[in-house]
């Protein structure tokens, strides 16, 4: 129902909807990991400190107010003696002043803490992810010494619950921001300037993550997922990751892959196992794996990435992908064929 | 003090002659040779509003789009260039030239006891080069090809590969337009201050508002430059294949941040103390006494002013800097809370040893405290680093600068027009409209803008033309538009007020609220020549520290623009100076400076060929006057003496 | 107020000169019709006495810095740079001098891209969407200066090799086309 609706039918709820998250998916305030959790811990006391603060300046705001009023539009003349005054208003206000240093002192050391914690976690074995920001996609890649162990993927990146994961940020075009809000903070991916950014999640699910650096048409949707899973289930799906594209069996699925190869898509995209092997858009590999399309805008689903591959910039537009007027057995066949990309 | 009918002054002999040696000029052209301060502060307040207006429509489009997911108002294109030109012309073509030079260029004369601005044709010429760069980027905007890169267009993004035409370009030489002239703008308002004070106004006695409007235009000097380099760079990647921001070849895509922080930063500072100043010269007039603090006040106005210079790089958190920087940068910006801090306690101290009227100027500084209190402790929120990791580029900032920007500078904006508007017409505005439009805009504010906490919080990036119905922001969003019309209505209120008090407002007469600074020791409207005689001043509230028998200065010619010049530190006075008249030079030499500039938007070779009627136009600007002839043999100085 | 007036319409003026076209950005934009491009004048050698006049070409794509610059981001991407490096050819023909072997007008490379031609030019008809053909095309025409100044693409974020396409000088285009001088 619409969100006017709701207000209006149903205000408690909505309201308690605005405030909650769903819990674990992409909320500062519902961690899944130990650097959102101290990040969060950090901003409830300085929420808190600051509060208090508020309170204390508006109560003394309209103590002052309230106690030294008199009325608008009389004429009342200027208070020409004001040293007994000034002398009690120095120790009031020198104090308080003492007491804001102090407090911001609290709030610097409180930081400083957080800020080695959530810097701090690292780890001799690290899972390394490589994170490469694309205009408007994010490209995976799980490096590995020996070349043909090095998984490639897109948009959806799979951590290990409970182990410390290192991703190496890197640009192919203009700045992007890596940000998973239920994880940990961000980190800016700059051409040119690597980093690595460490992240680990306690909790399995699925996070989502956005693009927080503004980088053109298409910056609203470009979003990301981790999905953490224990590790055997991780080990398996990066297993699956390294195969190649699974042979077609069903006749439709092969007419599929015969329009996949004689039309427009190999002039971009990679699917290992076949002669389709350009780098310039995401890796289709193992597409039918992933739970989104588009950089976390559409679902995966047929009818979807129908709408997907006819008129991607009816989705996004100004994108980098352009339509393709398939005839309709031809996109028939090319979904079943990229459903089977499992 | 209500008056029903217009004081007359009978005009002695020499207010004559005065008023022939000030006259403003007539006519159509006669307009674009004025060179008189407060002509041209009312100009620069009246092109910002009009500015402030038209980034208010493209904030309701902004908000409009964002009302319900995947809403199609506008599409990506024609948001991302509303959203820059939004936050371009807020800062840059509303905020300072209201703030500081709007209120400074009308004001700090009159505060200071003197006839003009320091420097008048330079004043002149920064105003025109102003409008000609706010024009710029709006007509960029209306053919659709507006800048799109954010009001702080990052590279790569804002560079030339991946903004192609002139959208960049046009934005950076707005940048350039604009800082050409608050700077100009700064070297007279600074040169005024230091030097042509009223006998009598030590630096001790200085009010806060000249003070403040000193350290801006010392920050302007020092910060200005680095943006006007910086967008000068990207000018130069874009048009004559420069590569200092190309990662391939050495150049550094970071090394344009940080340049344009170190303006950016000190930029709202800039913006921010003017209201500071506000406040600090309201509090006083509205408690009835001196405000209690001055020497703390003033010292935490001029270590904003020097710590500005040193957090920049706290809106880089999230680029991947060493610790130390994040260390280092978040105990600046937490310091930098101290001195505002303080002049909070200052003025809650006055009030509460004071006699407070709550009228309608002193409304919106309670509002101000309300307003700015909330996004001054959101800021200490995000001085800390592992909290501005996550909420660095979301919508918890946009609510934080907003709240500081407009807490912190529009409420005491409009505290500052009802309070001095009465002085630039001569009309009181009417109080209940004004409180209609206080109450109005207090409601749709917080509605708009304390939503986008949340809404950071729940994972919202800034600059998004849309989003998910999935991500479940509709509702928040839908509030913050809701928002939208409150301000709106607010808004209109307070034009409608404006106009109708211009023709049927009570008069004011020359002190109102019965305040104490200077510009208050003249008529509403001030003549042509500020004041019959120039005043002295015994304390830090002149009008009301004024003897009895306060002396004025005799002496200083009223035949020839003349004023008298000051000792900075004493207030001595020293010698006097001969002003130049209204000239259609400055007017001239902007326009040729407006089309090399814009010139060179196309073709480097704008700069070269265009740089010849701009030495033309100097030339006719810098021609040698002459001195005037030897004065009348004065008339025998007399006793005079000036009182409330 | 009136005086505010002269000042926008000054600066109005100004940018009204300098156009929109070149900042105008279609995301889908609708080529014309399949071309029937089998008419387009590939050798110096036609029947009867005046050449073949070269199909009209869409004005869009060249007057759009955007159109042009998705054009090279196109030729990087699909892999011209491959033979043709950045311009100066290797396996293919240099593109950013006056000698256009098949034709100059954006219609002869228009064709040429299509139908492939002789020693190794891929033919892409169906791998790329024409209006993305017709934007590679405008970037081919920039490579020899033949674009204004202020709708070539600027320098690119990458390792400078050439000067810009917005720096090229203007090649005069020789060789074979319908409507320039023939040469042998």
């Amino acid at each position: 129902m619409s969100t006017l609706a709701r207000l209006l039918l149903d205000p408690g709820g909505a309201l308690l909807a605005m405030f909650q998250g769903e819990p674990g998916q992409h909320h500062i305030l519902h961690p899944a990991g130990p650097q959102a959790s101290n990040i969060e811990w950090l901003y409830w006391v300085i929420f808190w400190i600051v509060f208090v603060a508020f309170v204390l300046t508006i109560l003394g705001f309209a103590r002052a107010a309230a106690r030294s009023r008199t009325p608008a539009h009389e004429m009342v003349p200027v208070i020409k003696d004001t040293s007994e005054a000034d002398r009690r208003s120095t120790w009031a206000v020198g104090s308080a002043v003492l007491v804001t240093v102090l407090a911001l002192f609290a709030v610097l050391v409180m930081s400083m803490i957080t800020g080695k914690k959530v810097e701090g976690l690292t780890s001799k074995q690290p899972i390394t992810i490589q994170v490469t920001g694309h205009q408007w996609w994010w490209e995976v890649t799980y490096p590995d010494p020996q070349a043909d162990q090095t998984v490639t993927t897109a948009n959806e990146i799979h951590v290990p619950v409970g182990k410390p994961v290192v991703i190496l940020t890197n640009s192919a075009d203009v700045i992007h921001s890596f940000w998973p809000p239920s994880i940990n903070g961000k980190r800016d991916l700059i051409p040119g300037i690597g980093s690595a950014f460490w992240i680990q999640v306690d909790q399995p699910g699925v996070y989502h993550g956005q693009c927080a650096e503004f980088c053109g048409l298409q910056h609203a949707h470009m979003g990301f997922s981790i999905v953490a899973e224990h590790d055997d289930a991780f080990q398996a799906w990066k297993a699956q990751q390294l195969k190649p594209a699974k042979e077609p069996t069903d006749p439709e699925a092969v007419h599929g892959r015969e329009v996949f190869l004689t039309h427009a898509c190999i002039m971009c995209h990679t699917v290992r196992g076949t002669d389709a092997g350009s780098r310039v858009g995401p890796d289709l590999t193992h597409l039918a794996s992933r739970a989104m399309l588009a950089a976390e805008t559409l679902p995966n689903t047929r009818g979807a990435m129908a709408g997907w591959i006819v008129d991607p910039q009816r989705v996004k537009p100004g994108n980098q992908m352009p339509p393709n007027p398939l005839q309709p057995d031809d996109l028939q066949a090319l979904i079943t064929y990229l459903q089977t990309l499992q | 003090m209500a008056i029903s009918e217009p004081i007359v002054i009978p005009q002695t002999g020499e207010q004559d002659r005065l008023s022939r040696t000030w006259a403003e000029p007539r006519g159509f052209w006669g307009w674009f040779t004025n060179v008189h301060h407060t002509a041209i502060g009312v100009r620069f307040m009246v092109t910002s509003f009009i500015f402030f207006l038209l980034g208010g429509v493209l904030a309701a489009l902004m908000r409009l789009q964002l009302a319900r997911p995947e809403n199609n108002v506008l599409g990506p294109d024609a948001y991302n260039q509303i959203f820059t030109v939004h936050g371009s012309t807020m800062i840059f073509l509303f905020a300072v030239p209201m703030m500081f030079q709007g209120f400074g260029v009308y004001l700090v004369p009159l505060v200071c006891g003197t006839r003009n601005i320091a420097f008048p044709r330079l004043n002149a010429f920064s105003y025109y080069i102003y409008v000609v760069g706010g024009g710029l980027l709006w007509v960029g905007l209306f053919l659709k090809i507006g800048a799109d890169a954010g009001w702080f267009a990052y590279v790569p993004l804002s560079g030339p590969q991946f903004t192609p035409g002139k959208r960049s370009d046009i934005w950076a030489q707005m940048i350039t337009f604009t800082e050409v002239s608050a700077l100009g703008v700064a070297v007279c308002i600074a040169t005024t201050i230091l030097r042509y004070r009223a006998p009598g106004m030590t630096l001790n006695r200085m009010p806060i508002i000249l003070w403040e409007k000193l350290t801006i235009a010392l920050m302007v000097i020092f910060a200005m430059p680095a943006v006007m380099v910086d967008s000068s760079m990207l000018l130069m990647d874009r048009t004559i294949n420069t590569q200092f921001f190309n990662p391939s070849v050495g150049g550094d895509a970071l090394l344009y941040q940080h340049l344009f922080w170190f303006f950016g930063h000190p930029e709202v500072y800039i913006i921010f103390l003017p209201g500071t100043a506000i406040i600090s010269t309201l509090v006083p007039a509205f408690s009835r006494r001196h405000i209690f603090g001055y020497l703390a006040i003033v010292s935490a106005v001029v270590a904003t002013g020097f710590l500005g210079f040193g957090v920049w790089v706290h809106h880089m958190f999230a680029t991947g800097i060493p610790q130390i920087s994040d260390s280092f940068f978040t105990a600046a910006s937490l310091m930098i809370v101290v001195p505002t801090a303080t002049q909070f306690y200052c003025w809650m101290a006055t009030i509460w040893h004071g006699r407070l009227q709550l009228r309608l100027p002193m409304l919106w500084a309670f509002g101000f405290f309300f307003e700015f209190l909330i996004g001054g402790l959101s800021g200490v929120m995000l001085a800390s680093v592992p909290v501005d990791w996550q909420v660095h580029d979301t919508f918890f900032i946009v609510a934080h600068f907003h709240y500081v920007l407009i807490g912190g500078a529009l409420f005491p904006m409009f505290a500052g027009l009802y309070y001095w508007i009465p002085k630039i017409t001569g009309r009181m505005m009417n109080d209940l409209l004004g409180k209609v439009h206080f109450w109005l805009f207090l409601i749709g504010f917080n509605m708009t803008f304390f939503t986008m906490h949340f809404l950071g919080l729940r994972g919202m990036p800034r600059r998004v033309y849309t989003y998910l119905p999935e991500m479940h922001w509709g509702t928040l969003n839908a509030i913050a538009t809701a928002g939208v019309a409150f301000m709106t209505a607010a808004v209109i209120v307070f034009l409608v007020n404006f106009f109708q008090s211009r023709k049927t407002g009570e008069l004011a007469g020359p002190n109102p609220w019965a305040a104490g600074t200077l510009e208050w020791g003249t008529s509403s409207p001030p003549p042509p020549y500020n004041f019959a005689e120039i005043p002295t001043v015994n304390g830090r509230e002149a009008v009301w520290d004024a003897e009895p028998d306060q002396p004025v200065v005799v002496g200083v010619r009223d035949d020839v623009p003349e004023v008298l010049v000051t000792h900075s530190m004493d207030s001595e006075p020293q010698y006097r100076e001969e002003l130049p008249g209204h000239s259609i030079w400055p007017f001239l030499t902007a326009i040729a400076v407006s089309i090399a500039f814009i010139w060179s938007i196309f073709s480097p070779w704008g700069i070269t060929y265009g740089a010849i009627p701009v030495v033309i136009t100097l030339i006719g600007w810098l021609w040698p006057r002459g001195s005037s002839p030897t004065p009348r043999l004065a008339e025998r100085p007399r006793e005079a003496t000036w009182s409330r | 107020m009136r005086g505010y007036i002269p000042s926008v319409l000054l600066a109005a003026g100004l940018l009204i000169l300098a156009g929109c076209k070149r900042e105008a950005r279609e995301f889908r934009p609708s080529p014309p019709a399949s071309q029937v491009i089998n008419t387009v004048q590939v050798s110096g050698i036609n029947p009867g006495a005046n050449p073949v006049g070269a199909p009209p070409a869409p004005n869009y794509y060249e007057e759009s810095a955007y159109a042009v610059s998705q054009g090279k981001t196109l030729f990087q991407q699909y892999n011209c740079v491959g033979c043709h490096a950045n311009g100066g050819g290797g396996i293919g023909p240099p593109l950013m001098d006056n000698n256009w072997i098949y034709g100059a007008e954006p219609g002869n490379i228009y064709a040429t891209i299509l139908q492939g031609r002789p020693n190794g030019m891929p033919s892409f008809r169906n791998r790329i969407p024409e209006y993305q053909v017709w934007e590679i095309v405008a970037y081919v025409r920039s490579l020899s200066g033949l674009l204004p100044k202020d709708v070539a693409p600027s320098r690119s974020d990458q390792l400078y090799v050439k000067p810009p396409e917005q720096s090229m000088p203007k090649q005069t285009p020789t060789g074979v086309t319908g409507t320039t001088e023939t040469q042998p």
